[in-house]
């Protein structure tokens, strides 16, 4: 779980103790244009900073959200939805990431195919152990390799415009896009000594 | 258990089939509008052969995700019937979605595993099933409770017909020949795409 520590933008959830009460947290943003953007399928392999959005996601009727046992069958899934007319996500952490570049290059990007992803950011700012930040280096050079679109989500003040449009031009142009969350967005996972 | 009558068929007494006959036999079955997902390999080259619909998605690369995606369009689509084939290879590497498959229980999917206990089209290297490992109980074991070995093709026939008329999900599995696959695929995966979406209306 996040701590309390301060961050830069000073969004993160344990900030909103001196938030006001109509302050939206990144996850309920999230949540909001996932749904205006008809967003129904939320396949996932936990993580703890995801930990909030995952449990409104499944509070909600209106999407279909359940766990999977790999990265790689949860975008498969997320890729067969799609093209029976329903709208998915995968949601991930970093390490998870780092088992898809395979599955990446032969199933979305070469069928043409928007599976959208968001990938809660281990590794940085932060990180206590040494494999997770070795893996995330690993992360923006293969969506690069791959072309395929990225966009890290620092700031709350920018989020909806970013994830929004990221949808919008998946759908339109039919390419997958990975949305990263980073820890000056969440908090991150911070260790405690 | 008492007589050997009663055994139940298992990878040990079922019939050694032939992949292109059975997949000709289901897709003489299949309700017109039923979706198949085909995995890698020669399982994918025989559903080619054995008649291209537009419902048929053929998959190039990704190996082990027929059952994922074939999983998504049935969740998309809950009125059509939707079918992966899978080879045992493919299946192995994958098995975790059999769990998965079995905690959602979609009423409109089938898994048929052609099992040749061989990484057929890199040489033939056994795989596990080759060993012992049985499909069919790890599919029981993940939740899958309909899940059964066919013991020749009459049987497969039958239990084809179950799995496309009743809830499922449902597991089939077939011990096959090593022949190989007769033919090859299209291998212009935005085709295959453009086809299967018009084959399932998602696209006009």
């Amino acid at each position: 779980m996040a701590s309390a520590a301060p961050t830069p933008s000073g969004t993160h959830p344990e900030a909103r103790a001196d938030a006001r009460a109509d302050v939206r947290l990144w996850h309920d943003i999230v949540r909001e244009t996932l749904k205006a953007n008809d967003v129904r399928l939320v396949t996932y392999v936990p993580d703890n900073v995801l930990k909030g959005l995952i449990a409104s996601v499944h509070a909600d009727p209106f999407f279909t959200a359940f766990a999977c046992t790999r990265e790689e069958e949860a975008l498969g899934i997320v890729a067969g939805a799609w093209m029976g007319g329903m709208r998915g996500i995968l949601l991930m952490q970093t390490s998870g990431f780092a088992t898809l570049a395979n599955v990446l290059a032969s199933l979305p990007v070469a069928f043409q195919i928007p599976t959208l992803m968001m990938i809660s950011e281990r590794g940085t700012l932060g990180e206590f152990n040494i494999g997770q930040a070795l893996v995330c280096r690993t992360m923006r050079p293969v969506l690069t390799s791959l072309a395929v679109e990225h966009h890290t989500l620092t700031r709350l003040d920018e989020l909806e415009f970013t994830v929004d449009r990221s949808i919008k031009q998946a759908m339109a142009t039919r390419a997958p896009v990975a949305l990263i969350l980073s820890p000056l967005l969440t908090g991150g996972k911070v260790f405690k000594a | 258990m008492q007589a050997s009558e009663t055994k139940p068929i298992g990878p040990g007494n079922a019939q050694v089939m032939n992949r292109f006959e059975l997949t000709k036999r289901l897709v003489a079955k299949l309700p017109e509008d039923a979706a198949v997902i085909g995995g890698i390999g020669n399982t994918n080259f025989d559903l080619w052969m054995a008649g291209r619909r537009p419902q048929n998605f053929y998959m190039l690369g990704s190996m082990g995700l027929a059952c994922p995606i074939a999983l998504g369009v049935a969740l998309a689509q809950p009125q059509r019937r939707v079918v992966a084939l899978e080879g045992d290879g493919s299946l192995l590497m994958q098995l975790g979605t059999l769990a998965t498959i079995a905690m959602l229980k979609p009423k409109n999917l089938t898994l048929i595993v052609m099992d040749n206990a061989a990484y057929q089209i890199t040489g033939g290297q056994p795989t596990a099933t080759a060993v012992g490992t049985d499909l069919v109980t790890i599919a029981r074991g993940a939740g899958i409770a309909q899940s059964a070995w066919a013991a020749d093709e009459e049987m497969f026939d039958e239990l084809a017909t179950q799995a496309l008329t009743k809830d499922g999900p449902w597991l089939i599995a077939a011990r096959i020949d090593d022949k190989p696959g007769t033919g090859t695929t299209d291998r212009d995966p935005v085709v295959i795409t453009d086809r299967f979406m018009r084959g399932l209306g998602t696209k006009k």
